[in-house]
């Protein structure tokens, strides 16, 4: 066994596209999927924008029975229905209820950074507050505990591994592929689905409100809210969706022919100790260097083969340090450093989800060989200046693209970093 | 409300948690919830809730236990609102 592991299968549900089709040429085109949100307007937000799926609804009606609808809220729907498609993707049939067979070698690590706060905002506290808790009924507990939605996925694809939710805040969805890949590359699972589903819900973006770190400025102009890497970035768009790789040992892809979009060369996860600047809410820069580095090393690479950045890069104080960042780890300068993308300039920062969703992005750009804009940054920052060549405002076609880092970094001070290749040796 | 419209109100409510589909076809009223539909246990409380907003009713936990065919839903409810 090679302890390789590929990805075979992709599923997304993300504010600018649901599917890959739709997702990947809304990156392409540069297309935002950040709208006015009416609720939060109401609801005396500073931040009135944010990004949520449209069409779910139809979908789920599509996808899952009535009494399983019962019991799935928004962040359960998008990690779903997410997976769903990747299974499918990946060239597996979705098993029928009636089938007992269970794929042992399958498993899944779907997180979420925070979790059912629709079912706890909108049941469980009125609920319980109103002394109606016989009124709860059964599906409570399966929508806020936090493995909620991977356990869902199980019954859904009758999975037999491992089945989990990791939480590791806006580091969750990258965390969940890394965790898996080291699952398969140890042999204990021949397929994995992996990454990170995160609801809509004005309970859950509320504490990001009241500290001041969501965008307040571009309330009128939805589309141009999200602005990482620029000098008027004044904080991320919340949002929400989900993104899901379907990882499997290159032994199991090749015997069965699959189709294979990219090898994962490699993951790394750490956590900076809140110290050296680093805190619940700020990155120890030392930390995400060495994230990045060991990344690198684990993949037996150069860093010169890296060909493109997916950063994690929110629009928030800490973009520059970011790609001063990747700058000293990749070893680069501004005149050698390779293309960088933030996703969050077109679906904003899907907290537990961004890393999943981001990820989805990746593999789809070393597919077809482009790297997405980066838009709303034509003012960037004046630290970030000198990368300007590096930073496409519109599509950039690469047919030699071929290996692609991603980091995610959380609050928690910790961070996550995987390598994508699309050559298989 | 005549005892057909109660069954036919009870088989509405309790039909989305009926994993067994075939044997929706010959219900009657000795037909067990949880064995013959295949409804999964844990849901028998959603649908003893949607039977109290249905019929306007409140059902007890030990009025709830007493059910386990589709009979005994329907004589439970036509008690209650009698």
């Amino acid at each position: 066994m090679s302890g390789r592991v590929v990805v075979t299968g992709l599923g997304v549900v993300a504010p600018n596209g649901n599917g890959i089709e739709e997702y990947a040429r809304a990156l392409r085109d540069g297309a935002s999927g950040i709208r006015h949100c009416q609720k939060l307007k109401e609801l005396k937000f500073a931040c009135t924008v944010g990004g949520i799926p449209e069409g779910i609804d139809e979908i789920a009606a599509d996808y899952f029975e009535e009494d399983e609808l019962l019991a799935m809220n928004s962040g359960h729907r998008y990690g779903c229905i997410a997976a769903v498609d990747a299974w499918t993707d990946a060239g597996f049939e979705r098993p029928s209820r009636d089938d007992d067979r269970v794929y042992w070698e399958a498993g899944a690590i779907v997180g979420t950074g925070i979790g059912g706060m629709d079912t706890t905002g909108e049941k469980v506290v009125p609920f319980v507050d109103a002394g109606r808790v016989r009124r709860l009924g059964s599906t409570m507990v399966e929508q806020i505990m936090a493995s909620g939605v991977s356990a869902r996925v199980a019954g859904l694809l009758s999975l037999g591994n491992q089945v989990t939710s990791n939480s590791s805040a806006c580091s969750t969805g990258l965390e969940a592929v890394i965790e898996g890949y080291h699952r398969i590359a140890a042999g204990r699972a021949e397929r994995m689905l992996c990454g990170g589903t995160e609801g809509s819900s004005h309970y859950i973006w509320a504490g990001f409100d009241s500290m001041r770190v969501l965008c307040r400025t571009h309330n009128d102009e939805p589309d141009r809210a999200s602005r990482p890497l620029s000098a008027s970035a004044g904080g991320f768009v919340p949002a929400s969706g989900a993104g899901i790789l379907h990882l499997e040992s290159l032994e199991s892809a090749n015997a069965r022919g699959a189709r294979i979009y990219a090898e994962v060369l490699a993951g790394a996860i750490n956590c900076g100790g809140h110290r050296s600047g680093g805190s619940m809410t700020a990155p120890n820069a030392e930390g995400v260097q060495r994230c990045i580095r060991k990344a690198i090393e684990d993949a037996g690479i150069d860093p010169e083969e890296i060909d493109a950045i997916n950063g994690h890069l929110t629009a928030t104080r800490a973009d520059p340090s970011e790609v001063a960042s990747w700058a000293h780890a990749l070893e680069r300068t501004p005149e050698t450093f390779p293309a960088m993308s933030s996703t969050k300039s077109m679906i904003g920062h899907g907290l537990g989800a961004a890393g999943g969703l981001e990820a989805v992005a990746c593999i789809l750009m070393l597919e077809r060989e482009f790297v997405h804009p980066s838009t709303n940054c034509e003012d960037l920052h004046p630290e970030i200046e000198a990368y300007a060549d590096s930073i496409p405002h519109v599509v950039r076609e690469m047919p030699d693209l071929d290996t692609m880092i991603k980091a995610s970094f959380g609050f928690g001070d910790v961070n996550s970093c995987a390598i994508f290749r699309k050559r298989i040796d | 409300m005549t005892r057909e419209e109660i069954f036919e109100k009870v088989m509405e409510i309790v039909k989305p948690y009926v994993k067994n589909q075939e044997a929706l076809d010959g219900v009657d009223d000795d037909t067990n919830i949880l064995q013959d539909l295949k409804v999964n246990s844990a849901r028998l409380v959603d649908i003893i809730l949607n039977f109290e907003d249905a019929f306007d009713i409140e059902v007890e936990d030990e009025d709830a236990d007493s059910v386990n065919t589709v009979g005994d839903a329907v004589g439970l409810i036509q008690d209650k609102i009698s």
